[in-house]
């Protein structure tokens, strides 16, 4: 293994002709696991730039968290390279702990410290403290300084949430490294979670955020997704949308049971899903005769039959690329 | 014939001077998808233990499956399966043998454990897997194979308290083919979720906010009375003034 930081220094990898500078960087980035060589983490390589909020997408047991823990230092890769800030990840841990903010998926706080003790104890570990950086946590913390005498443990869900992601800003990080902070969230909270990514991002910190939700793609200036390991694709939420390879039609019916099963006998339907109130369908003849369609449908006994031309969404490309 | 499999009459629980359930009334039709939605904290969880006859109510009435939530809660028991987020088969046991101890939790025969074991494996297509520990299956078998666990017995009603959190879309929707399908044979599910597309899939829908049943409506009845085009919209505009949510 050679060491990223000689040749990945910041800035070192550049698209021709701008000036964009790369913050993580990763090459060819592996994990294995045990005796049965699990492959946790396939070969990965991919750039994130200096204050972009990059989103890595996809289902549980993907990679992610693997993918994070490497990147943090906390685990070591079994192949390949990667820097974060200018930093290899495994000759420059020391610095590259002391230059990011980590809030890993599982609430990893001090349960039976408060709110206030658990702040103070990040602050100092960073040789800081609340009151030097308090700008920077200001507009999440106060919503929560009315509970700084609580335990940790006894806050709510979300309030949990605000806290440790205070707990990771408080030493001013450059990059913030957030696994999966908006699982098991109501959409309302989710929304709050991602209206202060935003406001973080204002502040020229990188930002890479996992989640499971497709939705929350659309909210990131940049998207990976993946599944078992490897990356699907890398591109902007718009750039995934616009790859997709097929016209795609939203189909509605009063009995969408058996709306779902008939499309999937239809001879040249290529996917059909359901895709909230609508079924999400392609087709291998671009359906010129959609009369056909319908007439095959109606004879399956589904009524009220609605079609559309349906704009494509970051989670119908997932599906795309998870089958092919 | 469509009958209420559940009837809730001002379904109150309170904890002390807390009300965490309050005065909930609605009904469920057998064979229905009824989505159960509200904020972390709105109180969903406290209603679905009463439902299943895990917890007492303070005031107000239910029937589950035509028993009483008070004094039957054993009948119900045995009429309906709950299958939440986490719900664990055993990882240490394979599938065959998950299968067996689930069955015969719920008292099946040895000659209806053999049909069923032989049609569910059939139907998830996990011949092949029959022998590996639960531990080794991709998340997505396990959660259908945990749903085809939970219904083993052919229950009245199965309560899912957030089956898909995590689960990639492909599987998701092969997921809710299962409910689909259960549904259409008549089975009613009492469903939770995160995910608003989900939401759309359900028959009716109702949303908790701060204990209270705030909304009930075919999801395409709640679109329009809130001037809304998706879901997401509706349930924002009505948990967003919520007290008890989790922020």
């Amino acid at each position: 293994m050679t060491n990223a930081g000689e040749n990945l220094k910041e800035g070192s990898i550049q698209n021709p002709g701008t000036t964009v500078i790369s913050s993580i960087v990763l090459l060819g980035l592996t994990k294995i696991y045990g005796k049965e060589k699990k492959v946790a983490v396939d070969s990965i390589t991919l750039s994130v730039n200096k204050g972009e909020l990059f989103g890595l997408i996809g289902p549980d047991g993907a990679g992610k968290t693997s993918l994070f823990r490497m990147l943090t230092t906390l685990l070591l890769p079994d192949a390949g390279t990667a820097a974060v800030g200018g930093f290899d990840i495994v000759r420059d841990y020391k610095q590259i702990r002391n230059t990011i903010g980590y809030m890993p998926g599982k609430f990893s706080l001090y349960q039976d410290l408060t709110v206030e003790e658990n702040l103070r104890f990040f602050a100092t570990i960073f040789n800081t403290t609340i009151e030097k950086n308090y700008e920077q946590i200001e507009e999440i913390y106060v919503q929560i300084e009315p509970f700084k005498n609580r335990r940790a443990g006894k806050l709510s869900g979300g309030m949990k949430q605000k806290l440790a992601l205070c707990c990771a800003l408080i030493h001013k990080p450059s990059v913030l490294f957030l696994d999966e902070p908006t699982t098991g969230v109501d959409p309302v909270s989710r929304k709050e979670f991602w209206d202060m990514l935003k406001r973080l991002k204002a502040q020229e910190i990188t930002i890479m955020v996992s989640t499971p939700y497709m939705d929350e793609a659309t909210l990131c200036d940049k998207v990976a997704l993946i599944q078992n390991g490897k990356i699907l694709s890398v591109n902007t939420p718009q750039g995934i949308v616009n790859s997709y390879p097929e016209k795609l039609y939203a189909i509605k019916s009063s009995n969408m049971y058996l709306l779902l099963q008939s499309l999937k006998k239809y001879e040249s339907t290529i996917e059909s899903y359901a895709f909230g109130e609508y079924a999400h369908a392609t087709f291998r003849n671009d359906i010129s005769d959609k009369n056909d369609l319908e007439y095959f449908l109606q004879k399956q006994g589904v009524e009220d039959i609605e079609m559309k031309p349906a704009a494509v969404t970051i989670e119908d490309s997932f599906i795309k690329l998870l089958k092919n | 014939m469509e009958y209420s499999v559940i009837k809730a009459e001002k379904l109150t629980k309170k904890f002390g001077g807390f009300i965490a359930a309050d005065s909930l009334s609605f009904e469920v039709e057998q064979g229905e998808i009824f989505g159960f939605l509200g904020a972390n904290g709105a109180g969903k969880t406290t209603a679905i233990r009463m439902l299943c006859g895990l917890s007492i109510p303070s005031s107000g009435k239910a029937t589950v499956a035509g028993f009483d939530v008070y004094r039957q809660s054993e009948q119900i028991k045995k009429n309906i399966s709950y299958m939440s987020q986490k719900f664990s088969l055993y990882e240490d046991l394979t599938v065959m043998e998950n299968i067996r101890f689930f069955g015969g939790i719920y008292g099946l025969t040895d000659k209806q454990l053999k049909d069923k074991s032989d049609q569910l494996i059939a139907q998830l297509g996990l011949q092949t897997e029959v022998k590996k520990l639960v531990a080794d299956l991709p998340l997505g078998w396990e959660q259908k194979l945990s749903f085809s666990v939970a219904v083993i017995h052919q229950p009245k009603i199965v309560f899912l308290d957030e089956p898909t959190g995590g689960v990639d879309p492909v599987t998701r929707r092969q997921f809710w083919e299962l409910i689909y399908a259960a549904a259409n044979d008549g089975m009613t599910i009492f469903v939770t979720t995160h995910y608003m597309d989900e939401a759309e899939y359900c028959k009716r829908i109702s949303i908790m906010v701060d204990g209270k049943i705030a909304a009930l409506d075919t999801p395409e009845n709640l679109k329009k009375k809130f001037g809304a085009t998706s879901m997401d919209q509706v349930f924002y505009q009505l948990a967003r003034g919520a007290q008890r949510s989790d922020g």
